[in-house]
C-alpha cells in the first residue's frame, strides 16, 4: 500500500473517508432541524431551497393545543431528579463494594446482578412495574418514574464509580482514617475531591439516558406527567402526521444533549467507554 | 486534626478502615433496597402473574390461577415467534454492520492526528439522541413522497422505495437506521482500544518494513480481537432492547415484518391489557437474554485466556 500512494495522499483518502462518515452521521440530523423551519407544504413538494419560518416551533411551544412545554419540564423534573438518587446511590455503593470489607460473594453476586438487569429489554419489566406501581398508587406521578429510571441507570453508574473508587489511593483514606477522621469525613474530604470527574461523567450520561427513555416513561405516565419522547411519539400515530411539527420538536429535544455534547464532550467519551471497557 | 491520643492508638492496632459493619452497611444498603425492589421484587411479581389470569374490576386486580396455560399458549403465538426470529435477524445483521463499520473507522481515525477530536464530537452525536427521535428523524428520510433518502435516489435516476411500507425492504431499513445509530459506539469503544495498545510493536513492525496490511493482519487484529469478541457480544444482547425506533418507524408491521419481541411483549401486556400472558412472556424473554449473557461472558472468558 506504501507503495503505490504518497504518506500525503494516503492521509489525503482518510480525511476523505473520515469526512464522508461525518457527513452521513450529520446530514440526517441536519435536514431534520431544517424541515422544523419549513412549511408542510415546502417539505410535501420536496423543494431543497426554501424560505425558514418560525410558525412549527410556535405552535410547537406555545399553541394552546400543545403540551410541549410541560412535557419539556416533566423531563427535566425526572432527569434531574432520577440523575441525584442514581449517582448519590451508585458513588456510597461504589465505594462500599470496593474499598470496605465485604465478604466476596456479597459482592460478586451484586455485581453479576445488575449485569443481567441491565441486559433484560426494559419493556420486561415494564409491565410489573406498572402493576406495581398501580398497586401502590404511585402510576401517572413523577415518584414512580424517578424511581424506575434510577433503578435502569444504576447498573451503569455503579460500575463507573467503581472505576473512579479504584483510582483513589488506598494509602489516603487510610491515613484520613488514622488521623481520627470519621467515615462520612473520608468520603467529603478524601475520596469526593478525586472522584469528582467521575461523578461528572456518570452524572452526564444518567441525565441523557433518562431524558432518552421512551418504553417505561410510556407505560408509568399519563398526559399531565409523560415526558419529552412520548411527546414525540404521538407526532407519528396521528392520522395526519404533523411532520414539520414533529421535526420541529425533535430538534427542541436534542438540545440538551447537544449543549451537553459542546461543553463536556470529555467526560461523555469517558465515561462511554470506561462503562463498556471496565 | 487535633485527635485525642487513645483514639489514634486504637485504630492503629485495632480496627482498621473498612471494618465497620454500620457504615459498610449504610453506605450499601440504599444500593440494595433499590435493587431488590425494584428489580427482584417485579421479577418475582412476574413470575407468579405468569401462572395466573388477571383482569380489572373497580380498579383492583382480579387473580385466578391459571396454572401453564399462558406458557402454553407462548408456544402456539405466531406473533411472538415472528418477534423472536425477527429480533434474532436484526439484532445479528445491525451488530455486525455496526462491528465492520466502527472498526474501519476507529482504524482510520487512530491514523490521523489532526481532526480527531472533531471526528469524534460528531460521532458521538447519535448516541445522545433519543431512540424516538432517531425514529422520527427517519421516518423523515425515509419518507416515500419527499424523503431525502428517495431524493437522492432520483437524482441518480432510481426509482423512489417505500423503505418501511414495503414488507421487502421494512427489516432492512430499521436495521440500516440501528447501524446508523449505534456504529458510533463501537467506533468510539475500538477507538479508545486502538489508542491503549503499546506503540512499540507498531514501530518494531514498521522497522522490519511491514506494509500497511500486513502491520493490521499480524499485529493490530491480533491485539484488538479481544475487544472485538467482547463488543459483539455484548452489543447483541442489547440489541434484543430494541423498542423505540420500531415504535416509531413501523410499530412492527408491515404485517409482521419488523415485529421485533419487545414490541409484542408490548402489545401483548399493555395495548391488549393481558397481565398474565404478557408477564409469562416477559419471562420468556428474560429467561432467553440470560442464556445469551451466558453465552457473552463465557466469550469474555475465552478472550481473556487467550
Amino acid at each position: 500500500m506504501s507503495g503505490l500512494l504518497s504518506a500525503r495522499s494516503r492521509a489525503g483518502l482518510i480525511h476523505l473517508l473520515l469526512a464522508a462518515a461525518a457527513v452521513i452521521v450529520i446530514i440526517p440530523v441536519v435536514w431534520t432541524v431544517a424541515a422544523g423551519f419549513r412549511t408542510q407544504i415546502s417539505l410535501l413538494m420536496g423543494e431543497l431551497l426554501f424560505t425558514p419560518v418560525g410558525s412549527n416551533f410556535a405552535e410547537v411551544l406555545f399553541s394552546k393545543t400543545s403540551d410541549f412545554l410541560l412535557n419539556y419540564r416533566n423531563s427535566l423534573i425526572v432527569g434531574i431528579s432520577s440523575t441525584a438518587i442514581c449517582i448519590a446511590i451508585a458513588t456510597l455503593a461504589a465505594w462500599s463494594l470496593h474499598r470496605m470489607r465485604w465478604p466476596g460473594w456479597i459482592v460478586h453476586v451484586f455485581l453479576a446482578w445488575t449485569l443481567i438487569f441491565h441486559m433484560i429489554p426494559p419493556v420486561a419489566l415494564a409491565g410489573a412495574w406498572y402493576t406495581m406501581a398501580r398497586a401502590v398508587g404511585l402510576d401517572n406521578t413523577f415518584t414512580g418514574l424517578v424511581l424506575a429510571h434510577a433503578t435502569l441507570n444504576l447498573p451503569m453508574a455503579i460500575w463507573l464509580m467503581g472505576v473512579s473508587v479504584r483510582d483513589v489511593p488506598k494509602e489516603l483514606e487510610e491515613a484520613a482514617f488514622i488521623d481520627g477522621a470519621n467515615m462520612p469525613a473520608v468520603l467529603w474530604h478524601v475520596v469526593l475531591p478525586i472522584i469528582a470527574p467521575g461523578i461528572a461523567a456518570t452524572a452526564i450520561l444518567a441525565f441523557v439516558f433518562s431524558w432518552n427513555e421512551f418504553a417505561v416513561a410510556l407505560t408509568l405516565t399519563m398526559k399531565q406527567t409523560a415526558t419529552v419522547p412520548v411527546a414525540i411519539a404521538k407526532f407519528a400515530q396521528d392520522f395526519e402526521i404533523q411532520y414539520t411539527q414533529m421535526a420541529a420538536s425533535a430538534a427542541l429535544s436534542i438540545l440538551p444533549a447537544l449543549v451537553l455534547l459542546l461543553i463536556a464532550q470529555r467526560y461523555i467519551v469517558k465515561g462511554l467507554t470506561q462503562g463498556a471497557i471496565k | 486534626m487535633t485527635v485525642p491520643a487513645g483514639l489514634k492508638m486504637a485504630r492503629k492496632h485495632g480496627a482498621s478502615f473498612g471494618d465497620d459493619r454500620l457504615w459498610r452497611w449504610l453506605t450499601f444498603s440504599p444500593a440494595l433496597g433499590l435493587m431488590l425492589l425494584l428489580s427482584v421484587l417485579p421479577l418475582v411479581n412476574l413470575l407468579i402473574s405468569s401462572f395466573q389470569d388477571i383482569s380489572w374490576a373497580d380498579g383492583s386486580a382480579v387473580r385466578t390461577f391459571a396454572g401453564l396455560s399462558s406458557y402454553h399458549a407462548l408456544a402456539a403465538d405466531t406473533l411472538f415467534a415472528a418477534g423472536l426470529a425477527n429480533t434474532f435477524i436484526f439484532a445479528f445483521a445491525a451488530v455486525a454492520g455496526q462491528m465492520v463499520l466502527g472498526l474501519g473507522l476507529a482504524l482510520l481515525s487512530s491514523k490521523v492526528t489532526r481532526g480527531r477530536v472533531l471526528y469524534r464530537a460528531i460521532f458521538i452525536l447519535p448516541i445522545l439522541i433519543p431512540g424516538i427521535v432517531i425514529g422520527a428523524i427517519w421516518k423523515l428520510m425515509l419518507n416515500y413522497d419527499f424523503g431525502l433518502v428517495n431524493q437522492g435516489l432520483a437524482l441518480l435516476g432510481i426509482m423512489p422505495q417505500d423503505w418501511l411500507g414495503a414488507p421487502e425492504t421494512a427489516l432492512l431499513s430499521v436495521i440500516m437506521v440501528d447501524i446508523w445509530h449505534w456504529t458510533p459506539f463501537c467506533f468510539l469503544l475500538f477507538l479508545a482500544g486502538l489508542e491503549s495498545l503499546p506503540q512499540d510493536v507498531f514501530e518494531a513492525a514498521r522497522i522490519d518494513g511491514a506494509s500497511a496490511w500486513q502491520e493490521f493482519f499480524h499485529v493490530t487484529l491480533p491485539l484488538i480481537i479481544p475487544t472485538i469478541v467482547v463488543t459483539f457480544a455484548f452489543r447483541l444482547v442489547l440489541a434484543f432492547k430494541v423498542f423505540d425506533e420500531v415504535y416509531l418507524l413501523t410499530s412492527g408491521g408491515p404485517g409482521t415484518a419488523t415485529e421485533v419481541v419487545s414490541f409484542t411483549l408490548y402489545q401483548r401486556f399493555f395495548t391488549e391489557d393481558r397481565i398474565g400472558y404478557g408477564s409469562a412472556m416477559s419471562i420468556a424473554v428474560i429467561f432467553i437474554v440470560s442464556l445469551l449473557l451466558v453465552i457473552a461472558l463465557s466469550a469474555r472468558r475465552q478472550a481473556a485466556a487467550s
